[in-house]
C-alpha cells in the first residue's frame, strides 16, 4: 500500500502542505501590516489625499493577503480533531486553551477593525480609521502569539503531568503560565515575528521599485521605498541576535535537532555547515565549513570546545528525517544572508536616492521579496521537520497521534480537494494582488468635480436599472472607478 | 462520575459560544444562501455584499471559539465528532474557504464575477446545511469503539433524522438572512420587498420543520433523553421557536425590522437549547460503546481555570468590539455604502 495506505503519512502530507500554504500569507499579512499601520500614521499626520490613496491601497493588498491566510488557517483548528484525533485526546488539557485564546482575544481583534480598514473610510473618524490600522496588526502579532505558545508546547512542554497509560493517556496542565511561557516560547516568536516584518518590507520595497521601473506613482515609490529600506535593515539585522537566542534554546533543550540540523554525527565539538550534504548509510557529513573548529560551541556557549551529542547515539527510530532537516535549516541560513546582503545594499542606495535611476536595482528588488518568503518557509520546516519523529517532543509520537476512526481513502480525497482549491485561491490571489498594484493608488476625484459624478450617478440612480444585461458591466466598471 | 462545576460552566459557554455564531454567521450564511435568489441586478448583489461585508468575518470567529473551547474543555468530544464527521467536517471547510475568498475578492475581480458568485452561494449553503446534520447525528447517537472513535462509516451519517435536523438549521439560516436584509436594505430596493415576502414564507416554515423533527425525534432518536431540567428545556425551547417564528413574522409585518431580527435570533437561542437539553449530560451519546459525557470528557480544573480567566477578559472585549462595529455600520446601507 505505501504511502497512498498509511494514514499517518497522508495525514502528516496533507498537515504540511496546508500549513506551508497557509504560511505564504501569513508572513505577507504580518508584515504588511507594520507597513500600513505606518502610511496610515503618515496619512493622518498629512491629511494629504494622496497619502491617503496611498494608504487605501495597502489596506486592499493587505485584506487580500490577509483573508486568504485567515480563510487557510480554519484549516489548522479543523484538522487537530479531524486528522489528529489521538493527539487532541492527549493534549486537549494543554493545547486547546491557546488556541481559544487565539480566537477570543486576536482573531475577533483582527477582524472586526479589518471590517472598519476596508468598508469604513466613509464612515468612521480619522482618528478611529487610524487606530483600527495599528489595532489591526497589534492582533495579527496577538494571534502569532498564541499559535507559538501553542507550538511551542510541542517542541519543549512543561507545566504538565501525565496521566494514565498507553492510548488512554493524558497530558494534564499544572500550571498555565509555565505551559505558555516555556523554554521557547519568547525565542521562537520573536524570531518568527521579526522574520515576518523583514518579509512586509521587502514587499514595501518591492512595489516602490515596480513604480520606480514603470516611471508610475512616484511619490508613493518613494515614501514606500524610504519606509521599506530602514524597517527591512532593522529586521534583518535583528535576526541576528534572534536566530542566536533560538540556536541556544535548541542546544538547551533539544540537541538532538540540533544534531540534525548541523549534521553532527560523533559527539563533540560541532562545527557549523554553510552548504553540504547528509550521507547516512557513512554516517557522515559532507559540508563546507565555518572555518573555525567547533564554531556553534562559540555561538551557543562562547567556547568553541563545547561538546555536543551526536546523531550516532541516537537511536535510528528517534532521529528526524535528516537531510530535510539540515537542508532545510542551512536554506535558511544561507537565504538570511542574502536578505542582510540586500537590506543594507538598498538601505544605502536609498540614501543616496540611486533605486530610482538603476534599473537593475529595480528588477532585483521586485524579485527580493522570494527571498525571505523562502528563508521563513525553511525556518519554519527546519523546526517542524526537526521536531519529529515526535508531534509533542519525546511524549508522543506523531505516528500515534492520528484519527483511527478516518480512513486513508478519504485523507486521499481531502488532499486531491486540498490542492485543486488551494491552486485555484493561488491564482485568484495573484490576478487580483497583482491587478491592484498594477493599477497603483487611486487618490479619490473631488467630490465637487464635473468628471466624478459618474461612478456615483451609477450606483444613485437606484433599483430601476434599466437594463438588466448591462447590469454586471455597469458594476463592475463602478465598482472600478470608485476604488 | 459527576461533572464538576467548571465542567458544566464550560457546558454552558460553548452554547452561549454556538448562539453566538448561530444568531450571527446565521444571517451572513443565510445572505449568501439567497445572494443568487433575490439579488438580480449587479446593483442588488452588490448591495447584499455590503450588508455582511463588514462583519461576515468577525461573526465566523465565533465557530473558531466555540472550537477552541471545545477542544480546550472537552477535547475527546471535539476529538471523536471532528474526526469522526471527517468527510463533512472538510467540505464545511473547504466551503468556508471558498467563501472568504469570494466574499473579499469578488469586488476586485470583476472579470471572475460569476465564479465568485457561485462560490459565495455554494459556500454558505453547505455549511448552513450540514452543522444541522452534524447536531442530528450527535442527538442521534454514534456508534464508538473503546477509545471513542466513531465507527459507522460515512454514508451512515446521512440518516432521514440527520438529514431533517440539517433542513430545520437551513430553513432557520435562511430567515435570518430575511430578517437582516430586512434591517440593512433600503426600504426603496427589490432587494427589501423581496425578503420581507420571503420572511411570510420561512418564519412559519421554521416553526412547522421544528415541530415535525420535535416529533421525529420521539421515533428516531434511539436513546433515551434526560427528564427534569433538561425535560422542561426542550420544552420550553420548543415554545420560544414557536414565539419567535410568529413575532418576527408580526413585527416585519408592522415594519419593526430590527425587532424582527432579534424574534428570529430568538429562534437561534431555543434552537441550541433544545440540542444542549437533549443531549445532556452527554456531550457524544453513543449507541454503542460508552457515551463521552460531560463528566468523562471535561478538561481538569486548572485547565478549566485558566480558559475561565481567559474568557472574563476576552468576552468583555469581544462584546466592546462588536459594539464598536455595529454601531460603526448601523443603518440601512446607502449608496456612499457600496462606493467604500
Amino acid at each position: 500500500m505505501g504511502f497512498l495506505g498509511n494514514v499517518a503519512a497522508l495525514s502528516r502530507f496533507q498537515f504540511a502542505m496546508t500549513v506551508a500554504f497557509h504560511f505564504l500569507f501569513v508572513p505577507m499579512s504580518i508584515g504588511l501590516g507594520l507597513i500600513l499601520a505606518l502610511t496610515s500614521r503618515r496619512y493622518y499626520k498629512s491629511r494629504d489625499p494622496q497619502d491617503l490613496a496611498h494608504l487605501k491601497l495597502f489596506v486592499k493588498i493587505f485584506a487580500a493577503t490577509f483573508i486568504v491566510g485567515v480563510a487557510t488557517g480554519v484549516t489548522m483548528e479543523f484538522a487537530f480533531g479531524a486528522n489528529w484525533a489521538n493527539y487532541s485526546r492527549f493534549v486537549g488539557d494543554i493545547f486547546g486553551a491557546p488556541l481559544a485564546a487565539e480566537a477570543l482575544f486576536a482573531f475577533f481583534l483582527e477582524s472586526v477593525f479589518l471590517g472598519v480598514l476596508v468598508f469604513g473610510q466613509k464612515r468612521v473618524s480619522p482618528k478611529f480609521y487610524h487606530a483600527s490600522a495599528w489595532l489591526v496588526w497589534a492582533g495579527s502579532c496577538l494571534s502569532a502569539l498564541w499559535i507559538i505558545i501553542a507550538n511551542s508546547w510541542m517542541q519543549t512542554p512543561a507545566g504538565f503531568k501525565i496521566v494514565g497509560t498507553g492510548l488512554a493517556s493524558r497530558a494534564h496542565i499544572t500550571n498555565f503560565l509555565a505551559a505558555a511561557i516555556n523554554h521557547s516560547t519568547f525565542q521562537r516568536y520573536f524570531h518568527v515575528v521579526v522574520a515576518l516584518l523583514a518579509m512586509g518590507a521587502f514587499l514595501a520595497m518591492a512595489i516602490a521599485a515596480y513604480y520606480y521601473l514603470k516611471k508610475k506613482n512616484l511619490d508613493f515609490a518613494k515614501k514606500t521605498m524610504r519606509l521599506g529600506v530602514v524597517v527591512g535593515l532593522i529586521a534583518s539585522l535583528l535576526m541576528l541576535p534572534l536566530g542566536h537566542l533560538s540556536a541556544v534554546q535548541v542546544a538547551d533543550t533539544q540537541p538532538e535537532k540540533l544534531a540534525a540540523f548541523e549534521g553532527h554525527w560523533n559527539t563533540g565539538p560541532m562545527d557549523m555547515g554553510i552548504l553540504g550534504w547528509v550521507d547516512p548509510a557513512n554516517q557522515q557529513t559532507h559540508s563546507v565549513n565555518v572555518p573555525v573548529k567547533g564554531f556553534i560551541g562559540l555561538l551557543t556557549n562562547l567556547d568553541t570546545s563545547t561538546s555536543f551529542k551526536g546523531l550516532s547515539e541516537i537511536p535510528a527510530q528517534d532521529r528526524p528525517p535528516l537531510q530535510a532537516t539540515y537542508q532545510t535549516y542551512h536554506f535558511m541560513v544561507v537565504l538570511w544572508g542574502l536578505m542582510v546582503v540586500l537590506a543594507i545594499a538598498a538601505f544605502i542606495m536609498d540614501r543616496k536616492d540611486r533605486i530610482k535611476d538603476k534599473k537593475w536595482a529595480q528588477k532585483i528588488l521586485i524579485w527580493a521579496p522570494l527571498v525571505p518568503l523562502a528563508a521563513i518557509q525553511c525556518g519554519w520546516m527546519a523546526a517542524e521537520i526537526g521536531r519529529q519523529p515526535w508531534i509533542v517532543w519525546k511524549l508522543q509520537r506523531t505516528a500515534d497521534a492520528i484519527s483511527p476512526s478516518v480512513p486513508a481513502s478519504q485523507i486521499v480525497i481531502t488532499i486531491a480537494l486540498f490542492i485543486v482549491v488551494y491552486l485555484l485561491i493561488a491564482i485568484i490571489y495573484l490576478r487580483v494582488v497583482l491587478g491592484l498594484i498594477k493599477k497603483g493608488p487611486q487618490p479619490e476625484l473631488a467630490p465637487a468635480g464635473a468628471g466624478p459624478a459618474e461612478p456615483a450617478a451609477a450606483i444613485a440612480d437606484g433599483s430601476d436599472g434599466s437594463d438588466p444585461e448591462d447590469g454586471a458591466g455597469d458594476g463592475a466598471g463602478a465598482a472600478k472607478e470608485a476604488n | 462520575m459527576e461533572a464538576t462545576p467548571l465542567q458544566l460552566l464550560w457546558f454552558i459557554l460553548i452554547g452561549v459560544l454556538l448562539v453566538g455564531y448561530f444568531v450571527l454567521d446565521g444571517f451572513d450564511l443565510g445572505v449568501g444562501i439567497l445572494y443568487p435568489f433575490l439579488g438580480k441586478t449587479e446593483k442588488e448583489k452588490a448591495l447584499m455584499r455590503v450588508s455582511i461585508g463588514p462583519v461576515w468575518d468577525g461573526n465566523e470567529v465565533w465557530l473558531l471559539t466555540a472550537g477552541g473551547a471545545l477542544f480546550a474543555a472537552f477535547a475527546p468530544a471535539y476529538a471523536t465528532s471532528f474526526s469522526g464527521f471527517y468527510l463533512a467536517i472538510m467540505l464545511v471547510l473547504f466551503a468556508l474557504i471558498v467563501r472568504a475568498i469570494s466574499i473579499e475578492f469578488r469586488h476586485h475581480d470583476p472579470a471572475w464575477a460569476k465564479l465568485h458568485d457561485a462560490l459565495f452561494f455554494v459556500g454558505s449553503l453547505v455549511p448552513a446545511l450540514l452543522f444541522g446534520v452534524a447536531v442530528g447525528n450527535v442527538i442521534r447517537g454514534l456508534p464508538l469503539d473503546a477509545y471513542g472513535n466513531y465507527t459507522g462509516g460515512f454514508f451512515a451519517l446521512l440518516n432521514p433524522f440527520s438529514l431533517l435536523i440539517g433542513v430545520v438549521g437551513l430553513a432557520q439560516f435562511i430567515l435570518q438572512g430575511l430578517v437582516w436584509l430586512g434591517v440593512k436594505a433600503p426600504t426603496d430596493s427589490e432587494v427589501y420587498a423581496r425578503a420581507k415576502k420571503l420572511q411570510t414564507v420561512f418564519a412559519p416554515v421554521v416553526a412547522a420543520l421544528v415541530v415535525v423533527a420535535s416529533l421525529a425525534t420521539l421515533f428516531w432518536a434511539k436513546l433515551p433523553m434526560a427528564g427534569g431540567l433538561p425535560l422542561v428545556l426542550r420544552w420550553v425551547g420548543l415554545a420560544l421557536v414557536l414565539a419567535g417564528s410568529v413575532a418576527s413574522l408580526l413585527f416585519s409585518k408592522k415594519g419593526r425590522d430590527l425587532a424582527a431580527l432579534i424574534a428570529s435570533s430568538v429562534n437561534c437561542v431555543a434552537m441550541v437549547i433544545i440540542f444542549a437539553a437533549s443531549i445532556y449530560p452527554n456531550l457524544i451519546p453513543a449507541t454503542k460503546g460508552a457515551s463521552i459525557t460531560i463528566a468523562s470528557a471535561g478538561g481538569s480544573n486548572t485547565a478549566l481555570l485558566a480558559m475561565t480567566i481567559i474568557a472574563c477578559v476576552g468576552v468583555p472585549l469581544v462584546l466592546l468590539y462588536h459594539f464598536v462595529i455595529y454601531r460603526a455600520f448601523r443603518g440601512r446601507v446607502t449608496p456612499e455604502d457600496l462606493n467604500y
